[in-house]
């Protein structure tokens, strides 16, 4: 079965600014997802991510391994839309990965990229 | 392309490849395999074909053909690969292959083969590139022309959307019917672009785009026999040929570009004008309106019409008001301006045209000389010089520019005559 991830994006101040009723509301929304996809057998993993005041990237100069490690402070880009979060899922195709994706309650609090996932066990 | 050269039997090749295609698509699951499969076929049915006779049935013939050519190929890559896929996909293909050449099953092929070229996670352009080349059969080099697109560019373009296609696995089937209404419009969107590049866009060498008009009309009808119970396609194919049969009167005999009020109507092919018109009265007592209906509602109110004066002006005005609603866009409300200052004058189109967001069509070349045009016929002939010089900075080729000029000092003669 083809896998795909499901990468949430959305506004960051989500965390921080939202009452906590609103914040209730959401997480009961994910909640509802989970037991939905879950049934389905569609759900293959998935983690939510702290926010991206959290984040540190790593970067090896020089292109090869070995070169100085530039530690840096922030996310990969600084954008407005940041990834919160992701699932993997497994469907038969695209259209049922876009059908679950869409229910996806950051779907309509922001957008959620699918891409298929690198299967390496078909790789020759 | 009207290439000389190329004769009748080529031309049946072309039109059957798209049904073959569909087929051979559904039978590998894979576009880059059943493509080659299919140029073989091709290939050989025009070395045997002038020799042996063409066959009873060409497209059943170029079907068995290109599947025998699939399978040689399976076959390689399964002994290369033993790849579990590829095994399975020889298995069907050997045991269930289809000899079920039915109308319905072709029906359902080229349904599948352009859901799945028409979908909407593919880019438009990518989208329209794949559909003419897997519909019509247009080579790469034949879409890059036409779209104005350095060939290696367009190659690339097509092999991305391929790509996506396997590794995104975007599915080779109907859509289910709650998916239906999205995925129609993202098929009508490809069908229309093309419709559309053939007869008003700028760009490519002429010939190439009568031969992508053609392809417009035919990919048009394609989607109606498709989906006979949509009107939406009804009145694309409509549009698509009420304007088509306008082409004799577009260029004079140099090649020159005429407008509209100017064109020789004799010179339009009136039953064509008809049969659209037909067919729009049938998709529109569906009662179900959409967009392209009402676009072709206006391409068969001009083409009925005996004069350019004669026009019905206030049922295209209403129609182009309908159309705003349906798909407000910049290029609808000039085209409102234009009908609204031939029923209530110069002022009152300018005033329409006015309200247009200049900075979504200033690079547009018709937004420039349909001002200029209307500023002329109030008297600012500085103003209408002024316009036709911007329409001149965005003439999209050397016809249009031709065109342009003569207007341009025309309007420039007359501003300097006495009044």
């Amino acid at each position: 079965m083809p896998r795909y991830a499901a990468l949430i994006y959305g506004p960051e101040e989500t965390d921080e600014n939202t009452p906590p009723e609103v914040w209730a509301a959401i997480m009961a929304e994910y909640t509802d997802f989970g037991a939905t996809a879950g049934a389905a057998g569609v759900i293959a993993g998935g983690e939510a991510l702290q926010d991206t005041k959290t984040a540190t990237t790593v970067h090896v100069k020089g292109g090869a391994k070995g070169g100085e490690v530039i530690t840096s402070d922030g996310p990969f880009a600084e954008t407005k839309e940041v990834l919160g979060g992701f699932y993997l899922l497994d469907c038969a195709d695209l259209d049922e990965a876009l059908h679950w994706a869409a229910q996806i309650p950051g779907a309509w609090h922001g957008r959620v990229e699918v891409r298929p996932v690198i299967d390496f066990s078909q790789q020759q | 392309m009207t290439d000389p050269l190329i004769g009748p039997l080529e031309q049946m090749t072309r039109h059957e490849g798209g049904r073959v295609l569909a087929t051979l698509v559904r039978l590998t699951g894979d576009i880059t395999i059943a493509e080659d499969a299919v140029q073989d076929a091709v290939v050989e049915a025009l070395r045997r074909w002038p020799r042996d006779g063409v066959p009873a049935n060409p497209a059943a013939w170029l079907t068995t053909v290109a599947r025998n050519r699939a399978l040689d190929v399976l076959r390689r890559e399964a002994r290369r690969t033993t790849k579990e896929g590829d095994a399975r996909l020889l298995d069907e293909l050997t045991t269930a292959f289809g000899e079920d050449t039915s109308d319905s099953m072709v029906r359902d092929d080229l349904l599948r083969l352009l859901f799945t070229c028409c979908h909407p996670a593919l880019a438009l352009d990518a989208r329209v590139a794949l559909a003419l080349r897997t519909l019509c059969g247009m080579s790469t080099a034949e879409i890059a022309l036409v779209f104005l697109v350095p060939e290696p560019t367009m190659g690339q373009r097509i092999s991305r959307a391929k790509k996506k296609i396997a590794t995104a696995r975007i599915p080779y089937r109907i859509p289910a019917d709650h998916e239906l209404p999205d995925r129609v419009t993202a098929v009508l969107a490809v069908v229309h672009a093309v419709v559309t590049a053939g007869h008003h866009s700028p760009a490519g060498p002429l010939d190439a785009r009568i031969d992508l008009a053609v392809e417009g009309v035919r990919l048009a009808l394609l989607l109606h026999s498709l989906m006979p119970d949509e009107p939406e396609c009804a009145g694309l194919a409509a549009l698509a040929m009420a304007v088509h049969a306008r082409r004799d009167g577009r260029l004079d005999a140099a090649g020159e570009v005429v407008l509209l009020p100017a064109q020789d109507r004799t010179r339009w092919h009136h039953d064509e004008i008809a049969a659209a018109a037909a067919l729009l009265d049938r998709a529109v007592a569906r009662h179900r309106p959409g967009q392209y209906q009402v676009q072709a509602a206006v391409a068969c109110l001009h083409g009925l019409a005996p004069t350019y004066a004669d026009t019905d002006w206030a049922q295209i005005v209403s129609l182009y008001a309908t159309l705003e609603r349906f798909a407000p866009t910049p290029v609808v409300s000039v085209n409102r301006a234009v009908a609204v200052a031939e029923l209530e004058g110069a002022a009152a189109g300018l005033a329409v045209l006015d309200t247009v967001d200049v900075a979504a069509v200033e690079r547009w070349h018709l937004f420039w000389s349909t001002r200029g045009e209307l500023l002329h016929r109030l008297g600012r002939s500085h103003d209408a010089v002024a316009a036709f010089d911007r329409a001149l900075g965005c003439a999209p080729n050397d016809s249009d520019r031709r065109f342009l000029l003569r207007r341009r000092s025309d309007l420039a003669g007359e501003g300097r005559q006495p009044a």
